[in-house]
């Protein structure tokens, strides 16, 4: 029996459930089936017309729709699935009532086009103007949009959902926020509040102005054709990432009390790190110190060394910048074993789920872990000569794997490591 | 378990309607100012940003034209706590600080939304119409002005705060988590040092809109926030608070002055369907805070119905408490309400007095005595509520 601290006397934390939604599908079984057959779940927009944009395609959720339609809904809508899926897994608490606390990455909100252009319609005068709208805008006809476009309203809708305890959270730390979910509910178990965090990252904001804003940004491939070559992670001729949508939930729990209760133990997040880039709004600082000292703080919080990580789950966005930058990290950290541990990026396949992609990614971390065997980076034709990394090229590969290491870095300076194990280190 | 360590308040920065830095503020507390524009947009009303001069905490131009003015707000107050706890450009510990944000969205180009609206209402909004006039019309660096991330983004880039970035989201309660998480992290040895906070630009006409989908704008005429009885509602503010956090080690290690301890936070979701759930649910925190002085209590209230009734019949359950809602003063400022309150408790104590009362209602008494601890207090207009413990250093 393992003891139930880690070398620095923390609660081990381990997980016992997870759910997952992409645009591959909905679930585990049908996401893992596919991401290790290479599939794609890229597909250009049907959603909203797509004229005039300079990037057409996107991993959207379309087997998934919320009536009225909005993002905020449909965001919520996937974290309702991946939380019931990692639930009926973990077979903790009981309908309704889990015994803990609500750790929720999720996308910024607003008031949604949808929704504007109606209560602008309900005005009736074409030169309209902030008042009028205002006008209209009371007496309770609209109240449900208040609460729809709250920032707190998908987690409102969670805790009450299924019962966590206490103030649940909703954080953004941009692309890390995934990661930054885990990362509050690892800390929170070891700081012994709690025996269980309920970690939930959603993201279902693939709507045109979410496309634009990124697309201004020149952060968005624009190789439409085809869309499932879109995403090409490490790729000399890579040119931005895809925007996807998707959510990922996992139950995380102190190795002690999930044993106690004989919970099956999927996984040990061994350490979490952060580090904030303070070099600019969206560009990494070009001598990678952020990314290093993050992918560090992690082996230190994990009490591993960079020997003992057999796998890295990139963040791998394929824009120039992201891919360039994280070779960079990861080689001052690895050295020479950079060029031979495998290194894949979920996102050529399923888009980068933003918000969700920290958790979406873990889960993935998590299955290679289980079913010893690395998805592919797909789209992978034309090798970045100046990028080494051996990304397990366009096919799936069988592999021994112990510990895997997920990067999740974003604007704003948000840089997040997680380790991922399969037994207690 | 070891024993919690103690964490101290040891900055303070604080912009707002009734001006810059703490003198300031207690100036104008004492002096019950309030500061409120009934003009600009009528019938509603709006406690405007008192003038201030970015340039002394945002030197550079480019940077403030990155941000939006609720970023502009917040990267400044920041500013102000690092000066306040003698932190600035002590790029050792700001390299190694933890920042927990509250935050928002920043503000919608609403001239470029209108003109949308007005094609549609038009009839001459094809289907690539949206995508065109999005494409065209909106600025490339606004969508980083509104991120709710970049506060704490701009802090990092403006001020070196760089050791960690988390920003948490969800109106009032954003703040209590963010207050809630630093301290149990400091109290538990997972941090030392954490700057904490949130900004609000108040003074925006797609919030008004938001907030009248709800029917939550004061109208009409201007009222303390205790005597919204009949109408509720409440006069968006404009504020940026940030407190520097530290373990009593790490204050003493490097000679900070502290202004109080943060003892406790504490903060729940009550289920508001039901009628009481958020009164039974103050109930339950104030029994976690341990408050042995029933002295002073600083609340920011928000005078929406029925929630502030709510939390007036919890405070009727503490009769003699010297009451302050801070709404009043400052009028309502979402994530900010709460680290403003925790600012002025800290700030009470440090000077040894409560502020006076700024209430026509009588629910604000006078406190004659030198406090000892204050209790904060948040509700959020629709969702979630908490509290803290600030506490003069034994």
């Amino acid at each position: 029996m393992t003891a139930p601290r880690d070398t620095f006397g923390r609660p081990i934390v381990v997980v016992t459930g997870m759910g997952i939604v992409t645009s591959l599908g909905a679930g585990k079984s049908d996401n893992w089936k596919k991401l290790t057959a290479g599939e794609s779940g890229i597909r250009t927009v049907t959603r909203f017309p797509i004229d005039g944009l300079r990037s057409t395609m996107a991993g959207t959720v379309d087997f998934v729709t919320v009536d009225p339609p909005s993002s905020t809904a449909l965001t919520e809508r996937l974290a309702d699935m991946a939380t019931e899926e990692a639930l009926e897994q973990a077979g903790i608490g009981s309908r309704g009532d889990f015994p803990g606390p609500l750790f929720l990455a999720v996308a910024p909100v607003e008031v949604e086009w949808p929704q504007r252009i109606e209560v602008g319609l309900a005005v009736g005068k074409s030169d309209l103007g902030v008042e009028d709208v205002l006008r209209i805008s009371g007496g309770g006809k609209y109240a449900a949009y208040h609460h729809r476009f709250m920032f707190g309203s998908v987690a409102g809708h969670l805790a009450e959902k299924f019962g966590t305890k206490g103030s649940p959270i909703s954080l953004s730390t941009a692309c890390a926020s995934g990661a930054t979910a885990i990362q509050l509910g690892v800390e929170a178990i070891r700081r012994g509040e709690t025996d269980a965090a309920l970690c939930v990252a959603t993201d279902g904001s693939v709507n045109p102005e979410a496309v634009i804003r990124f697309s201004l940004l020149s952060a968005l491939s624009t190789q439409n054709i085809p869309p499932q070559g879109a995403s090409k992670p490490f790729s000399k001729n890579r040119d931005g990432f895809v925007m996807a949508e998707g959510a990922g939930t996992l139950v995380l729990e102190s190795y002690q009390a999930a044993v106690a209760r004989g919970a099956t133990i999927l996984g040990v997040v061994a350490g979490c790190g952060e580090l904030t880039d303070s070099f600019h709004r969206t560009r990494s600082s070009p001598d990678g110190k952020p990314i290093i000292g993050c992918v560090n703080k992690t082996l230190v919080d994990a009490g591993m060394t960079p020997e003992q990580i057999d796998h890295i789950n990139a963040h791998g966005t394929a824009t120039p910048e992201n891919d360039k930058m994280e070779y960079l990290g990861i080689s001052a950290v690895f050295g020479e074993r950079a060029k031979q541990i495998p290194v894949s990026s979920n996102k050529s396949m399923i888009g980068h789920t933003i918000s969700a992609a920290g958790a979406v990614e873990a889960i993935i971390s998590l299955l290679t872990l289980e079913h010893q065997r690395i998805p592919p980076t797909i789209n992978y034709d034309v090798p970045d000569p100046a990028i080494p990394f051996d990304v397990v090229p366009n096919k799936a590969r069988d592999a021994r794997v112990t510990a895997v290491m997920s990067n999740s870095f974003g604007f704003g300076g948000q840089n997040a490591s997680l380790i991922l194990t399969r037994e207690p280190v | 378990m070891t024993a919690p360590k103690e964490a101290w308040i040891t900055g303070i920065g604080i912009i707002s309607s009734l001006g810059e830095g703490l003198d300031a503020h207690w100036d104008a507390l004492n002096a019950r100012r309030i500061n409120i524009d009934e003009k600009r947009f009528a019938p509603y009303m709006v406690h405007p940003l008192a003038p201030v001069s970015f340039d002394a905490q945002i030197p550079k131009k480019g940077d403030q034209r990155q941000m939006e003015a609720w970023q502009r707000i917040g990267t400044y107050a920041a500013g102000l706590a690092l000066d306040s706890a003698g932190l600035k450009g002590n790029q050792e510990i700001l390299g190694r600080m933890d920042m927990i944000v509250a935050a928002g969205g920043g503000e919608r180009d609403v001239p470029v939304d209108l003109a949308i609206l007005q094609a549609y209402i038009k009839g001459n909004a094809g289907p690539a119409f949206l995508n065109e006039r999005l494409m065209n019309d909106l600025r490339p660096t606004l969508f980083l002005a509104q991120l709710s991330n970049l506060l704490a983004g701009n802090i990092a880039i403006v001020h070196g705060v760089s050791g960690t970035s988390r920003t948490f989201m969800g109106e009032e309660a954003a703040s209590i988590d963010a207050a809630r998480i630093a301290l149990a992290r400091i109290e538990s040895g997972q941090s030392d040092i954490a700057l904490i906070g949130a900004a609000h630009n108040g003074e925006r006409t797609d919030l008004l809109i938001l907030y009248e989908f709800g029917d939550f704008n004061l109208k009409d005429k201007f009222e303390p926030v205790w005597a919204r009885d009949q109408r509720g509602g409440f006069a968006l503010g404009s504020a940026g608070v940030f407190l520097v956090l530290e373990s009593r080690e790490h204050a003493e290690a490097r000679g900070a002055k502290p202004y109080a301890r943060l003892s406790k936070v504490v903060a729940d979701l009550a289920q508001r369907k039901q009628p009481g759930a958020v009164t039974k649910s103050l109930d339950r925190l104030w029994s976690k805070l341990g408050v042995a002085d029933n002295g002073a209590l600083i609340t920011g209230a928000t005078g929406v119905e029925p929630v502030t009734s709510e939390e007036k019949a919890f405070l009727r359950e503490h009769p003699g408490t010297a009451v302050r809602g801070t709404g009043t003063s400052f009028g309502h400022t979402l994530e900010t309400q709460f680290p403003l309150g925790v600012a002025l408790a800290a700030l009470s104590i440090s000077k040894g007095a409560l502020f006076p009362p700024n209430d026509p209602t009588g629910l604000e008494v006078e406190l004659s005595r030198q406090p000892s601890q204050i209790v904060v207090m948040g509700v959020g207009h629709w969702q979630g509520e908490g509290m803290a413990l600030v506490e003069a250093i034994k």
